[in-house]
């Protein structure tokens, strides 16, 4: 039974990687930048969902909403005022660019919440669910989060194929200029994809931190680079690649903690992920790329 | 040939800046007049020069993204101090002991690039950042869970705990996990720091102006072009990210060896402080070694600079650091820039 | 024997037979010319002939060794350089640069004699100086010598890349549309200098090219390249007067 818990708890972990990898993959995919700053969206997220929730007393429902539009606003006007007039120059200025953001953002933190952690009460009330005769218990909020995951990602992908605004992504992430030149609006589509993306952030943070409850300015960092890897590992630009990406990177995670190392699991998942990437340059689902001579 | 004396006087100009610097700290130094908390930045400074450099060649030189290369400080900082803790007896004489440290940290930073860059460099962009990212984790990881001794009958390895090391009683243990190792002696200090600095630009600056520099920025270039004309991109790939892990080797010694403790963590290892000094690279310009020194500098004191502005200082730092990204990187305030003369910078490939 | 021998080379990407069936005899010291119209796959069979593409089928032998899907630094090695269709310069180094590292393995000295400036660093880049502006004159690049490849205009780009190709010291070079983009002024010019090198360094050349005016101004053979397969082969004259070519071209 152990086993089984660790991997539950593992795919979990693994879901929040998931939906965090999913607005990494998404940004990364249209706007081909890493966003280092998404990570750091999240624990705005968080502490949104903390203000409305312990601080002023809201229902959760009430606080995740707001967190969601904070979020989404957020993303928008980071797009707006820090990326947009690099679009277009070396990838590798965009990069810095999001790095400053981040730092902006955990710094800000640290000003309007300070240092120390504060405890975030789940906004999950569900009772755990016994099995095997109490045996094996999965928390409200793990299944929480695996139900999460799995609606965010068959909505995402309904999302691109069906919708008019979908399609617009998969075209602008395919070939920009082309995509101009057909009439689509390729800034209101990248701002669209940051706004999903962010979104997305605050779930996740929501989700995160009702797991782990200590919310720290620098919360966000360490899932945010480990969800990067999830995109990594699953191929990035790829929906269905994140989700597969984000889980097996919980689920190795946990299984190492607990039964390897809990000071080696870091190095376990990234090394995982060179393997993975040695054997598949790209990632489980991404495509091959080659260079027409 | 009028090409070579340009760059010659331009790589001098580099040389002197460095020295110029060095005299001037050393006459702030002397008449009192630097504060206790900057004269403890200088030889972390020295530090950030040499990886800022370092990593220049592979970012700037190669175009290679990488994400990892604090932790090819990591190797050189810990190699080092082992070697230097357990030679403290054998070797009597400081000079010899850290000169010969520094080639220890150096040659274990480069084996370790090469380690590295075997699998790696067949990777590209993006895909190479965020593996180079995770080697820098996994070495500091490892680091972390390491415990070596030693005792009358040699040297003991454990990844578990002291205890497990098995040691009789007259045993050290040298490197301690996460308590890192101590009692480093303290063989750097800023002269040393500013001549470790000169060696490295001498070298990176070199390389650049040579045949094995041209291959480099030939694949930089176009890789495709390069092998046509026969140019082996394995070999110089490897080349330019070996000799860059094991500068960046020398920065760790030079590190280690200034603090009586060391130990690995997130904040001196960890891939925030790659993401640093590739800032300092990207600041600096790509490929522009003089613009990896200023900006390395620049950034290392700023912080430091606007102290009085008290908790607001790393915010504003964020916001520095944006706004000198936009301004010199945004296609519209780089038109606006042509358009006036007085800003208008050198094109690439003038500078240094 | 002649200088290159293809025989029956052939590749397919995915179910796609690309190239079928090629053959090419090329003497040396001939000026020959790949024609097709677009997508018959002459790009393909340069890809193929410097390793860049493996051929599925074939083989392909230069000066008698059998160099059939080896690598291309080691093809570059065995004597064959090109140009290419999109120009592919070292933008941000030096024409005088570019040319270096064309010499690459023909000036040689370790990292190690470059870093520390010993004195073959010295001797070997002033003779590595001299050839490479022996070459840049040729193509009348000497005057701009320091310029950044990325900022010359883009008929002296494609002479820069013919320069670069010709430093490796092949014995067959491969031009991937040279005369592509220019105006027939260019086009004359490149003629001359195409002819120049021909004479001038005793050259082996095969080039592709849809300007019909070059083709039978300086090629002494083609071959005729369509839906990958050999469609006429031969002296320039008959060639072009072959009804097939000419339906092929102009359709009917």
């Amino acid at each position: 039974m152990g086993f089984l818990s660790y991997l539950i708890s593992g795919i979990s972990l693994g879901s929040v990687y998931a939906i965090i990898a999913l607005g990494y993959t998404m940004v990364y995919g249209i706007a081909k930048m890493l966003n280092f700053a998404h990570g750091d969206v999240i624990m705005i997220g968080s502490y949104v969902v903390f203000c409305a929730v312990s601080v002023m007393g809201m229902p959760p429902g009430i606080g995740i909403l707001i967190a969601v539009v904070v979020c989404t606003v957020l993303g928008v006007v980071i797009e707006r005022i820090a990326y947009k007039p690099l679009r277009g120059t070396s990838p590798l200025a965009v990069l810095i660019t999001a790095i400053g953001v981040s730092y902006f953002l955990q710094n800000a933190a640290l000003l309007i919440f300070g240092a120390g952690a504060k405890s975030f009460t789940s906004v999950v009330n569900i009772p755990a669910l016994k099995l095997a005769g109490g045996a094996l218990s999965i928390s409200g909020e793990t299944m929480v989060t695996i139900g999460a995951c799995i609606v965010i990602v068959i909505a995402l992908s309904c999302f691109v194929k069906f919708t008019k605004s979908g399609r617009a992504m998969l075209a602008v992430s395919e070939d920009r200029q082309a995509a101009q030149l057909m009439g689509i609006n390729v800034n209101g589509t990248i701002a669209l994809t940051f706004a999903i993306g962010s979104a997305l952030a605050a779930i996740a943070g929501v989700l995160l931190c009702s797991a782990y409850p200590n919310l720290t300015p620098y919360t966000g960092s360490m899932p945010g680079i480990k969800a990067f890897t999830a995109a990594v590992f699953g191929g990035i630009g790829s929906i269905p690649g994140a989700m597969i990406g984000g889980i097996l990177l919980g689920v190795i995670e946990n299984l190492s903690k607990a039964y390897i190392s809990t000071q080696l699991s870091d190095a376990i998942v990234f090394a995982v992920l060179i393997v993975v990437l040695l054997v598949k340059p790209t990632g489980i689902l991404g495509k091959k790329v080659s260079e027409k001579v | 040939m009028r090409k070579l004396s340009k760059t010659t006087v331009n790589n001098l100009i580099t040389y002197g800046i460095v020295i110029f610097a060095y005299i001037l700290v050393q006459i702030l130094l002397a008449t009192g007049s630097l504060s206790s908390l900057l004269e403890g930045l200088l030889v972390p400074l020295c530090t950030y020069v040499i990886l800022a450099v370092s990593l220049n060649l592979t970012v700037g030189v190669l175009g290679e993204l990488s994400l990892g290369h604090a932790g090819f400080m990591c190797v050189g900082a810990f190699s080092s101090a082992f070697f230097s803790v357990s030679m403290q007896e054998a070797i009597a004489s400081d000079g010899l002991r850290f000169f010969l440290a520094l080639l220890v940290g150096a040659v274990c930073a480069g084996l370790f690039g090469i380690l590295i860059g075997i699998p790696v460099l067949r990777l590209r962009g993006d895909y190479l950042a965020i593996v180079t990212l995770a080697f820098g984790e996994i070495i500091k990881n490892i680091i972390n869970a390491m415990y070596v001794g030693r005792d009358s009958s040699g040297f003991h390895f454990s990844m578990k705990d002291t205890t497990s090391l098995g040691m009789a009683e007259d045993g050290q243990v040298i490197l301690k996990g996460p308590q890192g190792i101590t009692g480093t002696p303290g063989d750097s200090n800023f002269t040393i720091g500013v001549i470790l600095v000169l060696i490295t630009v001498f070298i990176v600056l070199n390389l650049v102006h040579s045949r094995a520099g041209r291959a480099i920025m030939a694949i930089r270039d176009n890789r495709i072009a390069a092998e046509s004309v026969g140019i082996n991109i394995t070999k110089y790939k490897m080349m330019a990210f070996a000799i860059s892990a094991a500068l960046a080797g020398v920065a760790g010694v030079l590190y280690a060896h200034n603090l009586s403790s060391l130990t690995a963590t997130s904040r001196n290892f960890g891939y925030n402080q790659s993401i640093m000094i590739l800032v300092f690279v990207v600041l600096g310009g790509m490929g522009n070694i003089r613009g990896s020194i200023i900006s390395a500098v620049v950034l290392t004191l700023l912080p430091e600079m606007i102290r009085g502005v008290g908790d607001y200082r790393m915010l504003i730092y964020s916001v520095v650091l944006i706004a000198m990204m936009i301004f010199n990187w945004s296609p519209k305030i780089k038109n606006w820039r042509e358009a006036h003369p007085l800003l208008k910078r050198r094109k690439r490939g003038e500078e240094a | 024997m002649a200088l290159l021998e293809v025989k029956n080379l052939g590749i397919s990407f995915g179910g796609l037979r690309a190239v079928d069936g090629f053959n090419i005899n090329i003497e040396k010291g001939q000026l020959y010319g790949l024609i097709g119209p677009n997508g018959a796959g002459k790009t393909t069979v340069f890809n193929m002939l410097t390793g860049v593409y493996k051929p599925s089928d074939g083989t392909i032998f230069l000066d008698g060794k059998n160099i059939t899907g080896k690598k291309t630094i080691d093809i570059n090695r065995q004597g064959i350089a090109r140009t290419f269709q999109n120009i592919r310069l070292f933008k941000d180094l030096s024409v005088l640069d570019n040319v270096k590292v064309g010499l690459h393995n023909h000036y040689k000295y370790t990292a190690g004699t470059g870093i520390f400036r010993l004195p073959k660093f010295f001797r070997t880049e002033k003779a590595m100086d001299e050839k490479a502006m022996e070459l840049l004159k040729v193509f009348e690049l000497d005057g701009q010598a320091q310029v950044l490849a990325a900022n010359l205009p883009y008929g002296k780009q494609r002479k820069l890349e013919i320069a670069r190709a010709l430093a490796t010291e092949p014995k067959l070079l491969l031009l991937d549309e040279p005369a592509a983009g220019m105006n027939p002024n260019e086009t004359q010019e490149l003629m001359d200098t195409i002819r120049f090198v021909q004479k001038e360094f005793n050259m082996t050349i095969l080039l592709i090219e849809h300007d019909m005016k070059l083709v039978s101004g300086i090629c002494e053979a083609l071959t005729v390249l369509n839906f990958g397969e050999v469609l006429a082969q031969g002296r320039t004259g008959a060639v072009l007067n072959d009804p097939k070519v000419i339906k092929a071209y102009l359709g009917e």
